[in-house]
Formats: C-alpha cells, structure tokens, sequence
C-alpha cells in the first residue's frame, strides 16, 4: 500500500537536464540548483522524538567544525521544526534577495532553512495539509540559495507520508547519498523504524546505518546504569544484524543534551568529552568516511 | 475534506478545498471547471453518517501533541485500561496514526486482523469491554510501511470512524501522531456534528517539546477544540539503586507547569520516567496492572480520575441546559 512512484534515486544530473522532456521542470530545476552541493543526506526515522533534529543539527556542527568545509541543514518538518531552536536560531527571519532566499547563518560556513523562519512566532501553529507542505518543500529546495556546499543535512518529521515522498521525489534526478536513521532502542519504536527501512528500500534510498539513541542512562550519583527505554527486541542492535544494516553507534541519554537543544548550544562544543559527544564522534566520522568512498566511486566510475 | 479523484492530478488540494478548481495543480485537470464552480463543496455526507456513528458513543477524547515521542499511544493505551476497569463500562481506542501505528504493540494485539461483517468492520477485542481499532490490523506484517499521502490517509480516517461497528460505547479514545496536519484536521472535520468532548495533551518537561506541544493548542484554539489538561511524561527519573532523581530532559524553561499557568490550561499530571513502562508496553501488557504501586502508575490513576470527572461534569452540564 505505497503512493511511490517508480524514480531511480541512482540517475546523476548531466549538462542536458533542461531538455530531459520526461523530468516534471522542479525536478530538473532543482537537480541544477543541487548540482553544487556534493553530498545530500536524509536523516529519517519513523518514530516521533527519537532525536532526529537533534542528531542532524549535531552533525551539522561537527562537519562544520572543519572550517573548509561548507555545510547547511535543511529543515523539512513543518508542524513542528525544532531546527531553529536547537540551532539557537530562534526568531530569526529569512531574507529574500535577486539570487532566492537567504538561508540563516549559524556559523560563516553552516546554513539553516526551516519554516520556523517563517513564521511571526515560535508558537505559530502550522496547520496544513499534505500539498501545501510539498508546495513549501519544493520552495526550500529549489528558491533557497544554497551556494556551494559540500553537505545538505535535510532533516524529516517522523512517518512516511508527504513530506518523505516529496524530498524523495524533488531530489530523486539530483540524488542523494543516502539516509541515516535514528532510533531507540525499544520494540515500539524499531516497530516504526522498519518501516521506514523498508520505505527506503522501495523508493530505493540507499541506507547509511542506524543510529540508537537513548540508550542507557548512567545516574550521575552512583554510575549504575539503567535502560530507561528497555531494549526487549535486542535493541537496534538487533534489527541491524537481521536487516544487513550497519549500525553506526548507540549514544547513552545524558541530561546535557537536552539541555544544550533547549538552549540553542552545540553539546558537541559544550561536553565534548562525555560518553554521548564521544558516541556522535564516532558516528560522524563514519559519515564522512562513506561519503567521501561515495565520491571515490563516481569518480572511478566516470 | 480532501477527496481527490482518481483522475486528478498529483498535489490536487481536493474537491472541498477552497483552492478547489483555483490551485495551480488544478491547471488541465479535467474537473477543473467543476470544482471551480462550487458545486463540490458541499459538506461531505460522511460528516452527517458519523455523527449518526456516534449517538451510541457517550464521550469522545482525543490524545493529542505537538510533539513526537512523548507517550501520546502509551497514555491512550493505559487511560483506555484504566476505564476499562470498571466492566460496566464499554471503551474503545481508534488509532489514526497511519504511518506509525502503536496501539496495537503496546495492547498486546500485535498481528490481529479486523474482520468485516454485515454491520461494518469489527474492532479488536482486548477485553469484553475494550476494543480496538487500527491500521495496524489491516497490515500483512507489522513491519509494512504504509506510504500513503494525505488524502488516502484522510480516506481511511473517514472509514474508521464511518464504516466500525463500535456499539455503544462510554468513551472512545483517539489517538493521533505527532503535528498539526490531515489527521488532525480530519478527525476534527469528520467528528464536527458528532462533538468531541475535549483534547488531552501530551508533552515532556523540555522546550523544544512545549514549543511544538503550544502549537497543537494553537490548533485546539482554532478548531475550537475543547482542551481537558495536559499530561506532563518523562518527568524525572528516580534511580533504582540511589534514588537520586535526575531531570532526563530538563525543563528549562518551567515545564508544562509554566505552560499551564501562561496559557490558563490544567496540568492533568505529571509522570516521571520508569524503565517498567517501556517494557510493559513492548510486551503488550498494561503498566497499571503490573506495577500497579509505582509512583507512574499512581500518577496516571489521579489523571485518569480528572479525565473521568471532566466528562461527567460535562454530561451534568449538558443535561442541564437541556
């Protein structure tokens, strides 16, 4: 039971994407604005709150922490975009110019769009329905001047609906690298999280790993552990070894974080030597590693 | 709201949209001059059907947040159970979470199949006096993805609220996803001649939960949606071995509580985290019953009462002013 419609995530844009007659024009229109960044990542998940926002606003940060490198995040939930605030780009506003939409500026090298810059206030509700959400998709795709980029972190809402099905469908000549899933570690959540795994695989989106988080607590006091969110099912662990996936880490819950998402800060930056910050380390690092064989094999494809 | 037909064409905003014919998607479709006329904005008769559905259902709640992840389905779950408990009561719980559908993992359904008959589609009995309905029932595997844009979701809501043999019933629970999109306008516009008794929120303690969760009440304002409280989860966690309390996720910014008092909401409760609840509901088997003296349990059972009194108070209200 799948909306999907049959487009090969594989096609990689060529001089000629104008006159392709069988490409819906945005589609080509934004294959060629995307023709500038190298990598586009999804982070997915199809349980709400398993910290999606979060992974992708942190991993825009330390991708950014190499200075030579130009990274943006590209918020595509639009009932609820936590992207500003975790950020600390609360109430800041988008600037139109003759080249499109000015993304927000976190860092000189780490861009933001979401449609929380849009609104007269954080608690506007946005209450639409699927089309105009895919209208303002392909806007954030095709009207946001980006510039060159070397990663497009675009961050999803949980589900597998409209707006997975647009970025899906806007990106499919332009392309992207691949997906990373976040999950917890209980069954109620890896019961989501399949499907979402086998939403990638029908609109073939190539899947990075799974990253767990929340898993396990260390009490400040005594250092006992506790699985706050009880692995049943063996965790994503599990799921990982039965669906050939890799899992990329489990990162512990630790208070920080929320913390520093509430008040706008990097806890990469804030506790960079806690288990957690430790765990996303490991985790980016074999981002960029993939990305990096990614573009190795195009070009020794070419 | 948003019945498109098969020959429309992709992003149709619908026949009863105000864009309706108007819209750029409209462009070349063959209804164009049709739904541009108006005659397809009628009120959709489903409208009229469920509100004849619903005289035999004495109160309707819904379970509502901004938020992923905050325990909407677990709280339906266990408020279902908790007035189940009573067996002179009938309950049901409709999960229209198409995406994510939880209900049936955490009610211990898991792989239950809807059957049809004569007088609509029967729900799934967990009880004598629970019943249960999803879109998790109509899977072949628990692990299906349904990829589904708003309309055909909107289509399914319209069936489960149309085409389910409830009964009678004393309260039916509705439990959505996360945001403020077709399934929340749908349950709204497909229950507007029914009535719903009132929306109980879900958050946890952090900001960027209250910010997503002030926005679902912005939606309850607009829909004129009634609001009964609001449940504060995950708040605080007490060790097992130390009983020092930590705040997982830090309520920086006051809390629902603060929320409460800003915006004149009652704040229904507050549950603090505990590993039991998770395992109950990833093993199907209601928290209340098997950890029935924890400090969440506890918790849950003084919401629970405030839900069941608001409910009856509203029927005291309405029996008044007939």
């Amino acid at each position: 039971i799948c909306d999907v419609p049959d487009f090969s995530l594989r096609a990689r844009p060529t001089g000629s994407l104008t006159h392709s007659l069988s490409v819906p024009p945005a589609i080509a229109e934004i294959a060629e604005k995307m023709l500038t960044v190298k990598h586009k990542i999804l982070v997915l998940s199809g349980k709400g709150g398993v910290g999606k926002s979060t992974f992708s606003a942190h991993l825009a940060h330390a991708l950014a922490s190499d200075v030579s490198k130009e990274v943006a995040v590209l918020d595509v939930d639009i009932c609820g975009p936590s992207i500003p605030r975790i950020m600390g780009l609360d109430g800041e506003q988008v600037h139109q110019s003759g080249s499109g939409w000015s993304p927000v500026y976190v860092e000189e090298n780490l861009a933001v769009m979401s449609i929380g810059f849009l609104l007269s206030s954080p608690d506007d509700a946005v209450i639409w329905r699927g089309p105009k959400k895919n209208g303002m998709i392909k806007q954030f795709l095709r009207d946001v001047d980006w510039g060159d980029l070397d990663y497009l972190i675009v961050d999803t809402p949980p589900g597998t609906s409209d707006e997975h099905l647009s970025i899906v469908q806007y990106l499919s000549t332009a392309g992207i690298d691949g997906a990373v899933i976040i999950t917890t570690p209980q069954e109620v959540s890896l019961q989501d999280v399949r499907k979402e795994i086998r939403f990638c695989q029908k609109v073939k989106l190539p899947i990075i790993g799974v990253v767990e988080n929340m898993s396990g607590f260390v009490c400040p006091k005594c250092k006992n552990t506790s699985q706050i969110f009880p692995p049943t099912t063996g965790g994503a662990e599990r799921m990982c070894e039965e669906l050939g996936l890799r899992l990329l880490g489990k990162v512990p819950l630790d208070p920080r974080i929320g913390r520093s998402c509430d008040e706008g800060r990097s806890f990469l930056a804030e506790v960079p030597d806690s288990p957690a910050a430790l765990a996303y380390s490991r985790i980016v690092k074999s981002i960029q590693e993939y990305c990096s064989n990614l573009l190795t094999e195009e070009q020794r494809l070419d």
